[in-house]
């Protein structure tokens, strides 16, 4: 009998491989699926029995957890300044899980990395409690206060934008309206839900982060990607252009106006530079039919238009249309038709110019701290693919014709005293019937870049003209580089 | 004359011993840290669970000296260490204060009688065959005491989990069918040895298998037929599973044919068939097994769910006893105690625990191949893979690999029937090693004429 037994035996070992298989499966293999099935609650407990990483900015903790003595939840995140971050920040939530950067560095925040192990390993082995890192944002308080101030102060929607030329560095990222991201992150999570239904049935969309969800057609401000086409295709700011009343479209019967139907200059003829400085529609739509859709979108890809960002939260990318037509390509030339663009890229393309011509990837993360305070991860500036987007001496001479606009022309509303600042006003129709959005796009010290801003502000004014882009737009940007270099 | 006596084999009572004192020591470790995590101070019953530990620990090594000093010195330290961590998560999940069944207190009397039986089984029953006397009554005995909830009043035998498997005497809920689990086991040793040359030997060959005469497939049908009537009518996967695998694995081992373990196989996989169609809790069963996530809201599989969060949660190192979630688990300390310890001690726990069942099975199935008794062969090998399919069916399915049937987990789980039984599992096991492991003498030519038993044959080394 003792065949079989050991048959047996045999048939006992195959079925305890196969539970010790099984068992390997389920806790290391598949292990990270289950734990990240929404239906798991035990993760949520386990992420809430300690303290979350703060996200900082500066020095100052914008986000972090704080003990609750109330429900099962131990932890309850926090968030100092709601409204002015939470387009950056997102929320964390019991309910709904992570937005933005709470979901991004979600790893770094809850302690969870790769870069943690040994930590962890160590507080294992010593019964310590784990500890998460800390995140620290490019952002700057008082660049970004005086975004969110400067925007809801209109009493419109907008966004803005700042970002550190030389890096690519995001120094303000504001988008209004905002919510309270703090309603969202309750613990209790009924509270919570009604917060959210309530935000999601706001048509206003403040859950939206305007300023890299939303596109914008980008108007005038996008003459200054048309001149930097023109500037490295041969162009000079002196170059006559031919600026008439009305520009004829090709292939159509329709007609480009100058919004105050006047020509931009004696003889239907101006320069490159008085084309920007009074934002002439019929000079750019010429200049635009004189380059070609391919080089205008060239120039436009290379500061980042079609290009997916490598971003750390969802964005939107920007659009320069494909295959335009001449009459398609008159109009994508002064930021109509299909060009799309968010409040970031446009940001981009005032650093580019400001950077000498070279647009540097954006980033909001500066740093990455683990639970002992070493560092574990530094931003690292790098260049957008293909650059540099125009040469360092079109750079130069499109820098003089912005800071042409803010001292004499369209943007008179951003001068800052004692100080060069270059920009480009923009307003740019969204259908009939609508208001205008306004625009302005800009950077200073002009003779050496600090810091530039893009400002968007829907339905400005009623008023075709770049007056709105000026008005509304140019104080918000001023404001917020004053912030910055004060 | 010369009596030439084979060298004494070593008892290995000392082996026995520095193991038991591992086992126990592990386990006060455990149960200190439990209580030191949960409520940051020594716990009080810390004395009280180890003495009482300790006690039962050495009664159970002093009867196992005296008693079988030839037996196998592994498999009472492998118990003793499981049952010592059945106590540990009990008392673990007791402390989370979550509405679950357990009692650390109750499970330590448990543990009492359970070692009580073990000891009365080693002290009563001093040769194993003794019981292939009784293979009729135990069958008898078997049969009812595993049918009893079925048949009872329900005020008797209540439905818990949809299943009725329970009955209730004087306040205690027992669960026959963990005691009719051993007797059946020694009925089948009995009378497979009886029966199994007609068995073996008579048959017609069909397509070049040897199959086994219609009048043969008596036993395997009555067995076949219980098992499906468990399943009907107490709503019992586990057991019924348990009964028909282990009958047919015994019976290819008594009569050495394939031939025997593929109907079985056929019969299993027919009634399986047959009753996954037929009976709606078995189809929902396998259903929630394939695709737990789409029955977790409807609550169908929250326990198989939670179970695998649970594990998932563990990872290799587990959150540490008392640091994790095991509570969240209905039935955390019975059903689903092991999912409890995947949690908490990780895969490397939870591997450490099979591995101890594997211990004690495998050294069953070395007794069974060591004892030189057919019958005792049987029993062991019954009693040892019993052990493994129950480990299987009930590991497989907490974490999944099956389905899930609701059979508790040897030692561990919560329940005075499951524990007390499982320790006369081990007793006989133990003794039957003792008898496998005892050393024959070598006969000198003057004795050769005297009759002599293996029993006896320890008389003539004492001389």
């Amino acid at each position: 009998m003792n065949k079989p037994l050991r048959r047996m035996a045999l048939v006992a070992a195959l079925m305890l491989f196969a539970l010790l298989a099984n068992a390997n499966i389920r806790q290391v293999v598949t292990a990270d699926e289950y734990r990240d099935k929404p239906d798991n609650r035990r993760t949520l407990l386990a992420e809430y029995s300690k303290p979350r990483g703060p996200i900082l900015v500066g020095d100052r903790e914008i986000a972090f957890s704080r003990e609750t003595k109330r429900g099962e939840l131990k932890f309850q995140r926090v968030y100092a300044d709601g409204p002015v971050y939470a387009p950056v920040t997102g929320y964390i939530s019991p309910a709904f899980g992570a937005t933005a950067i709470e979901r991004a560095q979600n790893a770094y925040l809850n302690g969870s990395a790769d870069e943690f192990f040994v930590r962890r390993v160590l507080d294992l082995l010593t019964n310590e409690e784990q500890r998460a890192g800390s995140v620290r944002l490019s952002l700057d308080d008082q660049a970004q206060q005086a975004a969110y101030k400067g925007l809801a102060a209109t009493g419109r929607k907008g966004a803005v934008v700042a970002i550190e030329p030389r890096t690519g560095a995001i120094l303000a990222m504001a988008s209004v309206p905002s919510f309270d991201p703090n309603k969202l992150a309750s613990n209790d999570i009924e509270e919570a839900t009604r917060a959210k239904k309530q935000l999601e049935a706001d048509p206003d969309q403040p859950l939206d982060n305007r300023a890299i969800l939303h596109r914008y057609p980008p108007g005038s401000t996008f003459k200054v990607v048309t001149a930097a086409a023109a500037l490295s295709n041969g162009y000079k700011p002196d170059t006559e252009v031919p600026g008439p009343a009305e520009l004829d479209l090709p292939q159509t019967t329709r007609v480009l106006p100058n919004y105050d139907g006047r020509p931009c200059g004696p003889d239907n003829r101006t320069t490159l530079l008085n084309a920007l400085r009074i934002s002439c529609n019929t000079a750019f739509g010429a200049v635009g039919l004189d380059l070609g859709a391919d080089k205008l979108k060239e120039t436009a890809e290379r500061f980042g238009l079609n290009q997916d960002l490598d971003f750390p939260m969802q964005e939107a990318t920007s659009i320069f249309p494909e295959d335009a037509d001449p009459p398609q390509t008159a109009l994508s030339a002064i930021g109509q038709f299909d060009v799309a663009i968010t409040p970031l890229q446009a940001a981009m393309i005032a650093a580019g110019v400001a950077n000498g011509g070279v647009v540097m990837q954006p980033y909001l993360v500066q740093e990455v701290r683990g639970p002992d305070l070493t560092t574990v991860y530094t931003a690292e500036p790098k260049p957008m693919p293909n650059q540099p987007a125009i040469s360092p001496e079109a750079a130069s001479e499109l820098t003089t014709m912005m800071i042409d606009v803010v001292q004499n022309g369209t943007g008179q509303a951003a001068q800052i005293p004692g100080m060069l600042v270059a920009g480009k006003t923009g307003t740019a129709q969204h259908g009939e019937g609508t208001r205008p959005h306004a625009w302005f796009i800009s950077f200073a010290p002009a003779d050496d870049p600090q810091i530039a801003v893009a400002v968007v502000v829907e339905s400005g004014l009623d008023d075709p003209s770049d007056i709105s882009g000026g008005r509304l737009a140019a104080p918000i940007a001023k404001s917020v580089m004053e912030a910055y270099l004060r | 004359m010369v009596t030439a006596v084979a060298p004494a084999p070593p008892t290995r009572r000392t082996t026995e011993a520095v193991l038991l004192v591992f086992a126990v020591v592990v386990s006060l470790a455990a149960y200190a840290s439990v209580g030191y995590v949960e409520t940051g101070h020594l716990p009080a019953s810390l004395a009280a669970y180890g003495a009482g530990l300790c006690v039962l620990v050495l009664i159970a090594h002093g009867v196992v000296r005296i008693f079988a000093p030839y037996a196998d010195p592994l498999m009472l330290p492998a118990a003793a260490l499981l049952n010592g961590l059945g106590l540990v998560m009990i008392y673990r999940i007791d402390l989370a204060r979550a509405s679950q069944p357990g009692d650390p207190g109750q499970q330590l009397a448990w543990t009492a009688l359970g070692i009580g039986l073990f000891c009365a089984v080693l002290i009563l029953i001093r040769d194993h065959r003794t019981l292939s006397r009784y293979t009729y009554t135990a069958m008898f005995v078997g049969i009812v005491l595993l049918a009893l909830p079925a048949v009872l009043p329900a005020a008797y035998s209540p439905t818990i989990n949809g299943s009725r498997i329970w009955i209730r005497v004087a306040g205690f809920s027992i669960q026959p069918g963990e005691f009719a689990k051993l007797l059946l086991i020694i009925s089948f040793a009995g009378y497979l040895v009886a029966k199994r040359d007609v068995l073996a030997l008579a048959s017609r060959r069909v397509l070049g298998l040897d199959l086994p005469r219609g009048r043969d497939l008596g036993p395997i049908l009555v067995a076949w037929g219980a098992s499906l009537l468990i399943l009907i009518r107490e709503k019992d996967l586990g057991t019924s599973l348990l009964f028909f695998g282990v009958f047919v694995v015994l019976l290819y081992i008594a009569t050495e044919r394939l031939s025997w373990l593929l109907f079985g196989v056929m019969l299993f996989a027919s009634g399986a068939f047959v009753a996954y169609h037929l009976f709606s809790h078995v189809a929902l069963r396998v259903d929630t097994w394939l695709n737990p996530e789409a029955y977790y809201q409807s609550g169908q599989s929250y326990q198989l769910m939670e179970g695998l969060f649970g594990l998932a949660s563990g990872g290799i190192l587990g959150s540490g006893l008392g640091q994790g979630l095991p509570a969240r688990v209905p039935y955390a300390s019975t059903d689903f105690i092991i999912a409890a310890f995947g949690e908490e001690l990780g895969l490397t726990g939870l591997m450490a625990i099979l591995l101890l069942y594997a211990i004690l099975v495998e050294r069953g199935v070395r007794a069974a191949i060591g004892v030189r008794d057919p019958f005792g062969k049987l029993l062991a090998a019954g009693l040892a893979f019993s052990m493994a399919l129950q480990v299987f069916v009930v590991v497989g399915g907490v974490t999944g690999l099956i389905p899930l049937t609701g059979l508790t987990t040897p030692f561990l789980s919560y329940g005075g029937s499951s524990l007390v039984a499982n320790w006369a599992l081990v007793a006989l096991l133990l003794r039957i090693s003792d008898a496998a492991r005892r050393p024959i003498p070598i006969q000198p030519e003057a004795t050769i004429t005297m009759p002599t038993a293996p029993d006896d044959a320890t008389q003539v080394m004492k001389t």
